[in-house]
């Protein structure tokens, strides 16, 4: 069942060129929570102890939230009849757009506690912006998911110290993971042309000043973990423009295998 | 009757509808109506006789909303209006301020500490906690144990007096 939402944007006066970088924009929004999201329900039941196996869960949740009313928005955007349930489990992996920092394995503690973090100052700094976007919508859904974010981000700042400045295999692990992810933290603030005439549009924040906030966090709280934050690490692109890591594939095979296997299945 | 938050000029029938809205429950917290969450946030009955209502999730990916969209359409339909619709509002989005008195007497009642006013800027990292009373004993002397607990909009603390676990219900600003 699905719930009619109020906010009747104005994008009924929007040109067709205008209302195709929305859909493909909202559609990035949204594949980048549903995989994080997924990856993170991954955990349930098998965290390290009771408290953070529900904050995972708990995080998760909130994402796949956000998820539902991003696709639900792309959908009438598009217009093509397509519904939320089609744009999540009825496309390829070349046609997903999420990045590739969220696709990664969950790998130990560490790797997801890292994967998160980095996602988390790129989503809260995006999501404090985006609540002013000119799109009413995307606005509503950026100011709800913003409030959840700042919760997110506390987290795994909270537990990238501890692990950092924790015991000797802590911050074996942490280190061992910034080693493995960081390469994927630059295309999150790498512009893509949707999002290049988008932002000329007026409706997309400028990312280089993202990045600079984004940078400064992130030196903060590694000063704490007494961690060194990577020099000149070479990053890697392509998620958002429809090329994966092989790893996507494995997780959309899991996340669609029962609308493949029973088409319109229904709860 | 009608919170504050979500004052409307509303007509008889309207305020009736609101009254029988009061008996229905968030399925996670049965204590509590949808009044006293803060979740419904408006009734309009247009001149054909549908009755239009809308409500607000507390979290966005509250799994609540749709069975308290099932209960509102039930509820109203055994009350002789037939014909129902329920929208979700995502602006302005909820927040703990939006929680009656009562609802929030209910909730300690109910062995779940109610949201207190946050030391400081919430957005601040490594802020102080909050300082929240134990339901059970109430005393103050309580810790975190995770920001995040049963649902989504609880956090889960300790009391070192009674030693007991409890819910916190968060303060969403």
């Amino acid at each position: 069942m699905e719930l009619a939402h109020t906010t009747n944007t104005a994008a009924q006066n929007y040109s067709p060129e205008l209302r195709e970088l929305l859909f493909q924009y909202t559609l990035q929004l949204a594949d980048t929570s549903l995989i994080l999201g997924h990856r993170l329900s991954e955990w349930c039941g098998h965290g390290p102890i009771l408290e953070q196996d529900l904050a995972m869960a708990n995080i998760s949740l909130d994402l796949l939230g956000e998820t539902r009313s991003l696709y639900q928005y792309a959908a009438e955007l598009e217009g093509q009849g397509r519904t939320e349930d089609d744009l999540a489990y009825l496309r390829e992996a070349v046609e997903y757009r999420n990045p590739l920092l969220v696709e990664q394995p969950n790998g130990d503690f560490a790797d997801t506690i890292l994967r998160q973090f980095l996602f988390d100052g790129f989503h809260y700094l995006l999501l404090k912006k985006l609540q002013n976007c000119s799109d009413q919508r995307l606005a509503a859904i950026a100011t709800k998911s913003f409030k959840e974010a700042s919760y997110h981000l506390k987290w795994s700042s909270e537990w990238v110290i501890r692990l950092g400045d924790g015991t000797e295999e802590s911050k074996r692990r942490i280190e061992k993971a910034l080693d493995r992810l960081w390469r994927y933290s630059g295309e999150l603030f790498q512009m893509t042309p949707v999002e290049q005439e988008l932002h000329k549009a007026g409706f997309l924040p400028d990312y280089a000043q993202l990045k600079q906030q984004w940078d400064e966090h992130v030196a903060k709280v590694f000063a704490e973990a007494t961690l060194e934050v990577p020099q000149n690490v070479f990053m890697q692109l392509g998620g958002k423009t429809g090329m994966h890591t092989e790893h996507l594939g494995y997780l959309l095979a899991e996340l669609q295998y029962l609308q493949r296997a029973y088409p319109g299945l229904e709860w | 009757m009608i919170p504050d938050s979500c004052y409307q000029i509303v007509t008889t029938q309207e305020e009736n509808i609101w009254q029988l809205l009061e008996e229905v429950c968030d399925p996670e917290i049965p204590v509590l109506s949808i009044l006293d969450l803060g979740v419904l946030r408006q009734v309009q009955v247009r001149e054909d006789g549908q009755v239009q209502v809308t409500i607000t999730p507390t979290y966005s990916g509250c799994p609540a909303m749709n069975t308290i969209s099932a209960d509102i359409k039930l509820k109203l339909l055994a009350e002789g209006y037939p014909k129902v619709q329920v929208d979700l509002q995502l602006s302005p989005a909820w927040t703990t301020d939006w929680l009656t008195e009562e609802g929030k007497q209910k909730l300690e009642a109910y062995g779940i500490a109610p949201p207190v006013e946050p030391n400081g800027d919430i957005h601040a990292l490594f802020g102080r906690d909050t300082t929240v009373r134990c339901p059970l004993c109430q005393s103050e002397n309580t810790r975190l144990v995770s920001q995040f607990s049963s649902t989504a909009c609880k956090a889960m603390y300790q009391c070192q007096e009674c030693l007991e676990p409890f819910d916190y219900f968060k303060c969403l600003k």
